[in-house]
């Protein structure tokens, strides 16, 4: 089957992306997503630490140390950007005034909560930062991950075992195998790589995935 | 004359104490207020509790405030980075505290002190291992958890300019948390780029009016970087 490579994935969420929407990407391959954003679409990414319009990494030589991201890597600002300080910030993402977040995930339940913040290992040093509030503020939250793990589990999963970060918060999750749509009633497959199956992903996952109508 | 100006950054912070709560600005290094911490140092007061989104990046700032040992906990979102290594050796030694919010809640707990409200219900956090044991209210359909505000004896902020009546206008990014720590902290002290005659400040674009800050001191603009 085709797997997604990662610069795939994130063209596949930057689709889904429309025009005018208000926008925060996470840290990590969420951040991809950006470089796959139709340049005829106008979008505005927000980041965490305080602003709104926020354009790609400066040529070498020319980075200013605050003019950063969430990442705390150097960008720049596009014509009609603005700052703000923290409370604003987040008074945008809790206020409901972000329309899509794009995040990553440990793991994500079929009913949409999500866990991605801690692994809850005995000695790791916790970190949360703004993933809390992203999660349950956005209009809508969208996970992108591979959706297997290195030996071969499921992140999406029945019920999160790591931490949680949100609960019922992810209403889509990207993956490289298929794209889901998650509520109340569980899972929904909406898309499938070419030469999966639903069974064989009923398989990988070992969950009782429905199968949305065809579109069109 | 009011001139909240001081001259000497090390009497800005003559009477910060032992045991004192202190804010400190910045995202990252971004709006790091590193000489007023470099003068915090040079005191040699301990057992502090710092409020700050991170804990410290590589050597300057926070971080060395926290590799000198003066810290007893810190009130932070982020503290684990590739960079934090001396909070991370502290922490592990146990020998800091630490007490771990996050952003959006730190925020609106820091802007609840300034804004003299008792509490906050705050949908973040809801269902997490970081609202166990606290008061939760179901509002219209929705959960939100009780926080409490953040106050704290000392805000050490940077911003670019300021006027001797303590307005403040910030560089970019480097705003993050300085306008609401100046707001949460009893004794507001900005570190700026420029002092400039009252009046030069354009007051549509001053974003922290001087009522919140106390102390500016103007530091050589690229000291120290």
């Amino acid at each position: 089957m085709n797997r997604l490579n990662r610069e795939q994935l994130a063209a596949r969420v930057a689709r889904d992306i429309p025009e005018g929407a208000y926008v925060n990407l996470g840290i990590g391959l969420p951040t991809m997503v950006a470089n796959f954003l139709p340049v005829d679409r106008e979008i505005f990414l927000q980041s965490e630490n305080g602003l709104l319009g926020m354009g790609p990494a400066p040529e070498p030589g020319q980075e200013d140390p605050e003019l950063i991201n969430a990442g705390k890597q150097p960008v720049t600002l596009l014509a009609g950007g603005a700052f703000f300080h923290h409370a604003d910030s987040f008074a945008m993402m809790r206020g409901g005034h972000i329309d899509i977040c794009v995040l990553g995930a440990f793991q994500v339940s079929t009913r949409g909560d999500l866990a991605n913040w801690h692994t809850g290992e005995p000695g790791a040093i916790p970190a949360v930062g703004g993933a809390m509030d992203l999660a349950i503020g956005a209009k809508q939250t969208f996970v992108m991950m591979e959706l297997l793990t290195k030996q071969g589990a499921s992140k999406l999963v029945e019920r999160c075992t790591y931490p949680l970060t949100g609960l019922a918060c992810v209403s889509r999750v990207y993956t490289d195998l298929a794209v889901f749509d998650l509520g109340p009633d569980g899972a929904t497959v909406v898309e499938m790589v070419d030469g999966l199956t639903i069974e064989k992903l009923r398989e990988l996952t070992g969950l009782p995935l429905a199968l949305a109508a065809p579109r069109g | 004359m009011i001139d909240k100006g001081f001259a000497s950054i090390d009497q800005a912070v003559a009477d910060i104490f032992d045991g004192a709560s202190v804010m400190v600005g910045g995202f990252g290094t971004a709006g790091m207020p590193d000489e007023l911490i470099d003068a915090l140092i040079a005191r040699n007061v301990g057992e502090l509790t710092i409020i700050s989104n991170n804990a410290g990046n590589g050597e300057t700032g926070l971080a060395a405030l926290i590799k000198a040992g003066r810290v007893r906990k810190v009130i932070c979102s982020f503290p684990r980075q590739a960079d934090s290594h001396h909070f991370d050796a502290r922490y592990r030694a146990g020998e800091i505290e630490l007490e771990l919010v996050p952003q959006g809640n730190l925020a609106a707990r820091i802007q609840a002190a300034g804004a003299g409200l008792g509490a906050i219900f705050t949908p973040t956090g809801f269902g997490t291992l970081l609202a166990e044991g606290k008061e939760t209210r179901r509002i219209d359909g929705k959960d939100y958890v009780l926080e409490y505000p953040i106050h704290a004896d000392f805000a050490l902020i940077k911003a670019q300019r300021a006027d001797r009546w303590g307005n403040l206008v910030y560089r970019k990014t480097a705003r993050n948390f300085g306008p609401i720590m100046a707001m949460a902290a009893k004794t507001a002290i900005a570190q700026v780029a420029e002092i400039v005659p009252l009046g030069s400040l354009d007051p549509e674009a001053i974003v922290t009016p001087g009522i919140f800050v106390q102390r500016v001191v103007q530091v050589a603009p690229g000291a120290a970087h």
